[in-house]
């Protein structure tokens, strides 16, 4: 009985032992992976402010009134001037070509939402 | 068991027949083997004892040395971040962004390197000095190669290089050439809102960093906020539109040249709030590349000066509407109210003129349509100088604007000391008294906003400003129907624009002399609108420094001819831009036509 039970305790030592070796390792590799992935954020960081940088630096005002001025055959564009709002009613909508809708089957559905509320 | 000695009895049989023989007392005998005994086991006590305290110094002193250690190992080892914590709420360690109202970038950083050399670890230090030279065109070659050389340890050669240039350095090969990480501020937009956003340049220095510093403007009013890691890198909102800011510096820039100004400035803000949406200062500079302080000269002529914020002058005729609203407020008039203009007044040896002569007698809607001198001061005489102060006070005209920047306590206004009843005449109609245009801007706003107080802010607001009620409501009415006036029928015609309606005021004043008097020829002209007239929503100032309009016989130096046109077509370019709807005109509808029957 005895023998048994120092057999028994001394596989659970080296159970425990293979599993805290275990763990440890893995730990260590989630933080380096945990590592790696922060820095792979600060890159990521880094490149947005850049980018973001480029960006307001490529669409400044004076480059793109320059670039207006250039393409001036092709866009034809100029400051906006008060000429340029109009009322809802000065658009020329499209015309409605489809016809409208004809609803021979009606079905009831104002008490559907209190059906499901029962429910 | 075997190895104790044996133990010797206290009693010997032998020893004591032999004392009972000689008549001895064999009681000593026993005495005396006790007496070994008990000696013997105190020597053992003591040994074993000295061992036990032998043992616990040696476990003190190993619990010492390890704390020691240990303590050691803490003060000397490197620090490290923790590796285990998670990048959610990252400390960013870099200095926030600047943007406008609707988030486009107005400063923001750049990773780039500062070069820099150990001399000692060159190999061929001058042909380094000759390519450096070749790479930077500004470097000195012959001050490189003295560096290199001689007996330093350590030379800066540039605070910033581009991806480029570090190519072209690491070509060269020098092992004594070293790159530092830098961060750079950047203004992408270059000139547009320099006076506003300042700059920025290097604090604390570093091999490895370098702290960002501003060193104007609103970078340096908010330093604090800026670098601060609790905002995580949350940028700081400007009331600023870019749009807007460089539509308005375009069209300042174009006035400023046709009306062969030396300087211009114009505010534009949001009545209700108290934004500044755009604020210009003419001339300007790049904040990338900040021109050094001037040593020379007046400090106006800087473009580094900010006419808008700094820039304190006589505003002349534009402080008239303040003079007649304190009157309406006060009910000591009403806009008909006809008021005696014969002049000039004379006081000791200064007199009070109209440019003009304008007649007898004048209303009080006439003397600000027609901006007489004279009956301003009459209204002035009305209300009296010690409630004129107060007036002007509670406009914020006595003190430095609230703006958020470094420069506002230096445009303080300029107040006489002695304010006798010559300055509440002079003051009344702008004369005596200077003040910034965004002073101005703020206390036309003050009308603008039916008498409830205005401060200028540069950052965003969420609300209407609560400010107390400087006059009535009704007194602020009027005042805006006599600036509307003004503009239909008065001195600013040229503002009376297509479109929108638009209110306010001329002011032209004479530039003081340095040494007393004023110029004939150089005058500061000033056109103060608020747009649109029947329910103002935003007011603008422009002011024009020595403009001379010369498409005439003579050159014409007043305000009508030279800031007005200028401010009509900052308006126009500006309001639809902030999405003022404009006013539509009657147009004869095509197809329809009147006819007789």
């Amino acid at each position: 009985m005895r023998t048994l039970l120092y057999i028994l305790s001394f596989a659970a030592l080296i159970g425990l032992g293979f599993w805290a070796y275990q763990e440890n390792y893995r730990t260590k590799q989630i933080v380096n992976e945990a590592e790696r992935l922060q820095d792979q954020i600060a890159q990521a960081r880094a490149r947005l402010g850049v980018l973001r940088a480029e960006w307001a630096y490529l669409n400044r005002p004076d480059r793109l009134s320059e670039l207006a001025e250039l393409n001036f055959d092709s866009l034809a564009l100029l400051p906006i001037t008060p000429d340029q709002f109009g009322r809802m009613d000065q658009v020329d909508y499209p015309q409605r070509t489809v016809a409208p809708l004809v609803v021979t089957n009606p079905v009831e559905v104002s008490t559907l939402s209190m059906a499901e509320e029962k429910l | 068991m075997s190895n104790t000695p044996l133990r010797i009895p206290l009693r010997p049989l032998a020893r004591i027949l032999e004392a009972r023989e000689k008549g001895e007392n064999p009681d000593s005998i026993e005495r005396e083997n006790l007496r070994l005994r008990h000696e013997e086991m105190r020597d053992r006590a003591r040994v074993r004892a000295e061992g036990r305290i032998l043992v616990l110094g040696a476990m003190f002193a190993l619990a010492f040395v390890t704390i020691g250690v240990k303590m050691w190992v803490v003060a000397e080892s490197e620090p490290a971040e923790p590796r285990t914590s998670s990048a959610g709420s990252a400390i960013v360690a870099q200095r926030g962004d600047i943007v406008d109202r609707q988030g486009r970038i107005l400063a923001t950083n750049l990773d780039t390197f500062a070069l820099y050399a150990h001399p000692h670890q060159m190999v061929e230090p001058v042909k380094a000095a000759r390519e450096l030279a070749e790479i930077f065109p500004e470097l000195d070659r012959e001050r490189l190669e003295k560096d290199f050389t001689g007996s330093r340890r350590f030379v800066w050669i540039r605070r910033n290089i581009s991806p480029e240039q570090r190519q072209a350095v690491h070509d060269i090969g020098e092992p004594g050439l070293l790159f530092g990480p830098r961060e750079m501020r950047l203004y992408p937009n270059g000139a547009i809102a320099a006076h506003i956003l300042g700059g920025a340049g290097y604090g604390e220095e570093g091999v490895d960093a370098a702290e960002i510093r501003g060193t104007a403007g609103v970078e340096k009013k908010f330093d604090d906020y800026l670098t601060d890691p609790a905002n995580g890198g949350r940028p700081l909102q400007l009331s600023l539109d870019l749009t807007v800011q460089a539509a308005a510096e375009q069209v300042l820039y174009g006035g400023m040249r046709v009306m062969n100004a030396k300087g211009a400035a114009s505010v534009l803000m949001d009545v209700k709030t108290g934004e500044i949406i755009s604020m210009v200062s003419l001339p300007d500079f790049d904040p990338n590349n900040r021109p050094p302080l001037p040593t020379k000269g007046h400090p106006d002529d800087s473009p580094l000066f900010n006419r808008a914020v700094q820039g304190v002058y006589e505003l002349g005729s534009t402080f008239k509407i303040f003079t007649a609203a304190q009157a309406l407020d006060m009910g000591l008039v009403s806009p008909e109210t006809i008021i005696d203009i014969r002049g000039p007044i004379r006081w000791g040896r200064h007199a009070i003129r109209d440019s003009h002569y304008l007649g007898k007698e004048m209303s009080v809607a006439e003397i600000i349509i027609e901006s007489s001198n004279i009956g301003t001061a009459r209204i002035a005489e009305k209300i009296g100088s010690e409630r004129q102060k107060q007036f002007l006070a509670d406009l914020g005209l006595f003190e430095p604007t609230p703006v958020e920047m470094i420069e506002a306590p230096s445009g303080a206004p300029l107040i006489q000391k002695n304010w006798s009843d010559l300055t509440t005449m002079t003051v009344s109609f702008g004369h005596g008294m200077s003040v910034s245009p965004l002073h101005l801007a703020a206390a036309y706003a003050t009308i603008a906003n039916n008498g409830k107080r205005v401060r200028p802010t540069l950052l965003t607001q969420k609300a209407p400003q609560d400010g107390p009620q400087v006059m009535s409501t009704a007194a602020a009415r009027m005042s805006q129907d006599l600036l509307r006036r003004v503009v239909t029928e008065g001195t600013a015609s040229f503002a009376r624009i297509d479109h929108y309606s638009v209110g306010g005021k001329t002011g032209t004043a004479d530039k003081p002399k340095p040494t007393g008097g004023y110029f004939k020829d150089k005058t500061i002209t000033t056109f103060a609108s608020m747009f649109p007239a029947n329910d103002p929503r935003y007011v603008l100032i422009v002011t024009l420094d020595e403009a001379v309009e010369t498409s005439g016989d003579k050159p014409r130096r007043t305000a009508g001819w030279t800031a007005v046109p200028v401010g009509a077509e900052m308006i126009t370019r500006i309001a639809p831009l902030l999405g003022l709807r404009p006013e539509i005109a009657p147009v004869n509808l095509a197809g329809i036509t009147l006819t007789s029957n």
